[in-house]
């Protein structure tokens, strides 16, 4: 018998079939945005101890009103200013405790990083754009400080030319190749040189 | 002499279309890999803001979903104009973000549980009021790592001039 050839596929409707799936993909799926300002909430109190009682020099307080005009320690300021403020307030150094300060060490603000809390107070009208823009500023002014920090710790500890947010990102990212173990640590002792004390007033 | 005989017919030669799949499973693979399953359908406008401090959210840990914002137009009619909260697929109270948090903590191992991420996905427009209302429900729900999601860009652009 005659050796016959295979009759070949006809693969006219293969684009037929890969245009339906494409479109069930496009129809059902979304590209994810999963970006963010990540917060923690305080844990509700029950306990009936007295709060500790502040300086009013260690707080700094930011007040977002109904029309989202910014009142930053009972002056009215514009949303611009806002992370120099903060930082020119964290960075202050006023007891002289702070070594890596660089403030005016002025009498009548924040003693130390560790002191100094920022109290943000809005109204139920203000506008979450607005909330957003003045939370993005304040966690921007502690960024600032730690990069800065980072940047002056790092060398010593073998991280040269790493800022605080590059840190952060190396020790997630898998493919780093340094001691993670080394940078975690350094990553705590920032965290803790300049904590973020950011408290919200709750109406 | 027919060397230079004219072609019969003169027609269009037909386009080969063998590329074609190639091409269309190709932009499938890419959409199959950069994108994911819609999870809930929006019921609610959801505009964020936009923020430059942004961190990625770690999928490693479990991430439930609050959306708050004004009802879409098809449902303006029945639910009004204000902003609402959305949980899953429906519209909810602010009463029932409590038993939302427990029953996602359900669907978790207990050793995950801990780690869960509340994203709370707010359009622009919406004020403080409700934002508020749930940040103190999640604090009662004893859910207290929270993110906002936002956008990338310069974040003073939010505010209204």
């Amino acid at each position: 018998m005659a050796k016959r050839d295979v009759p070949e596929v006809n693969a006219g409707s293969m684009a037929d079939i890969a245009f339906l799936l494409l479109i069930f993909f496009l129809v059902t799926t979304t590209i994810p945005k999963d970006t963010g300002l990540n917060r923690k909430l305080p844990p509700i109190d029950d306990s009936e101890v007295e709060p500790p009682v502040i300086k009013q020099k260690n707080i700094f307080t930011v007040l977002l009103n109904k029309e989202d005009q910014l009142l930053v320690e009972d002056e009215l300021m514009d949303i611009k200013d806002l992370r120099a403020a903060a930082i020119e307030f964290l960075d202050n150094g006023g007891d002289g405790s702070c070594t890596f300060c660089k403030g005016k060490k002025d009498e009548k603000s924040s003693d130390n990083p560790d002191k100094a809390i920022i109290s943000l107070k809005n109204e139920r009208e203000t506008s979450y754009a607005a909330y957003i823009a003045v939370q993005n500023e304040l966690v921007a002014a502690y960024n600032v400080l730690r990069n800065r920090r980072a940047l002056e710790v790092g060398p010593q500890k073998g991280f040269r030319d790493m800022d605080f947010l590059t840190m952060q990102t190396n020790h997630k990212d898998v493919r780093w190749y340094g001691n993670k173990t080394k940078l975690k640590a350094l990553i705590d002792q920032i965290k803790i040189e300049i904590p973020q004390k950011l408290s919200e007033v709750v109406n | 002499m027919s060397k230079f005989k004219k072609k019969k017919g003169g027609g269009v030669p037909p386009i080969n279309t063998a590329a074609l799949p190639d091409i269309v499973f190709m932009l499938l693979f890419f959409f199959m890999v950069a994108t994911e399953m819609r999870e809930d359908t929006l019921k609610i406008k959801n505009n964020m803001p936009v923020a430059d401090q942004v961190e990625k959210l770690n999928k490693k840990n479990p991430i439930s979903f609050i959306y708050m914002g004004k009802p879409k137009e098809e449902y303006a009619g029945t639910y009004g104009q204000e902003a609402r909260i959305q949980l899953n697929d429906k519209f909810a109270d602010v009463s029932e973000v409590v038993a939302f948090i427990g029953s996602e903590r359900a669907a978790l191992r207990d050793e995950e549980a801990p780690y869960l991420t509340v994203s709370l996905k707010v359009d622009k427009q919406s004020n403080m009021g409700i934002v508020g209302d749930v940040k103190q429900e999640l604090r009662k729900a004893n859910a207290l790592k929270i993110n906002y999601a936002t956008g990338t860009g310069d974040a003073t652009s939010n505010m209204k001039q």
